[in-house]
């Protein structure tokens, strides 16, 4: 099971999306946004990060990258592709899911360990929990609030691509508190949040039980892999 | 060489926190008469050659699929710069 993790200029959690993919027990394989070349992996990471600095409109210019012909086409084919945070943004501006991101309402950056609902355990990411059960892993953005119009949010909770929601306080004025959502198949899945920075016990969120043992987020990239298993 | 100016601006009815927090910094200086500011994007274009309908239409494309997005931005101007004064061609 090989998952690809893109890197971007202006990239920041590729290696720690890759070390989540190796604890999650799959090989994770770097890929560059420059190639127009998958290197024949099963699913995909577009990681978080500020590319191209955050230019012209957060995820924008990445999602013009060559590497994304190949991404939108593998998408549109059902691969399974996860964009976390930048990931999310690039999706949003490469038409693989709807809606978009702007500034935070409360104008400023925001980095917590977050609370959210699993809304949906259907995804092809999501299949390991199950629907309703809140998790905690780390949020870090200043551009994450969602926004769609009224026909768009409409849609995404009718259909139930409404994924992750947040869950105590809506951190960035995203509306119906949406933390991520899927396209209508199911395998794409965008959301602010870093389940990659809760994968290992004394590296994650606080806990109930101890300081930083928190590793909610590993099951994103275990629920690919058994659903790879499944369907392969 | 000529200049085209495309302007972009946050859809109206989305929060705009970088206007508003600008019009926060206004009010605290006493400029209470200005109500709200909202704040967006200016790009100039320049190309070799000369403006035609098929770079008007070039550039109308490029500032709906590639300079806005438009999910969170409307095209608000394009027009092409007059030269300064002085310039000449």
């Amino acid at each position: 099971m090989r998952i690809g993790v893109v890197t971007f200029p202006g990239s920041l959690d590729d290696r720690d999306a890759a070390r989540a993919i190796r604890l999650a027990g799959a090989e994770p394989v770097a890929l560059w946004h420059g190639e127009h070349d998958l290197h024949g992996v099963d699913a995909l990471v577009l990681p978080g990060g500020f590319s191209y600095g955050d230019y012209l409109r957060c995820g924008a210019i990445a999602s013009l990258s060559p590497i994304m012909a190949e991404v939108i086409s593998a998408a549109n084919s059902g691969m399974p592709v996860l964009g976390v945070c930048n990931g999310f943004q690039m999706l949003t501006e490469a038409h693989l899911l709807e809606g978009g991101l702007i500034r935070n309402d409360h104008g400023s950056f925001i980095c917590r360990d977050q609370k959210l609902r699993v809304e949906s355990a259907l995804t092809d990411w999501t299949g390991g929990f199950a629907a309703g059960q809140e998790i905690t892993i780390p949020l870090k953005n200043g551009e994450g609030g969602f926004i769609a119009s009224a026909d768009t949010l409409e849609r995404l909770e009718g259909e139930g691509r409404v994924v992750v929601r947040y869950v105590g306080m809506n951190p960035n004025g995203s509306l119906n508190d949406i933390a991520g959502i899927s396209n209508m198949r199911g395998n794409v899945v965008g959301l602010m949040p870093h389940p990659e920075h809760a994968v290992e016990p004394g590296f994650g969120p606080d806990t109930v039980d101890a300081m930083r043992s928190g590793t909610d987020g590993i099951t994103f990239f275990t629920s690919v892999i058994e659903r790879m298993l499944v369907s392969a | 060489m000529p200049t085209i100016v495309v302007e972009v601006m946050p859809k109206a009815e989305l929060l705009d926190p970088q206007g508003k927090a600008v019009a926060g910094a206004l009010g605290r200086l006493g400029k209470t008469r200005f109500t709200s500011v909202r704040l967006g994007k200016r790009f100039e274009l320049t190309i070799d050659g000369h403006v035609d309908d098929a770079v008007l239409a070039e550039v109308q494309e490029l500032a709906d699929t590639v300079l806005s997005n438009t999910v969170i931005e409307d095209v608000i101007g394009i027009h092409v710069l007059e030269a300064p004064a002085g310039e000449t061609h």
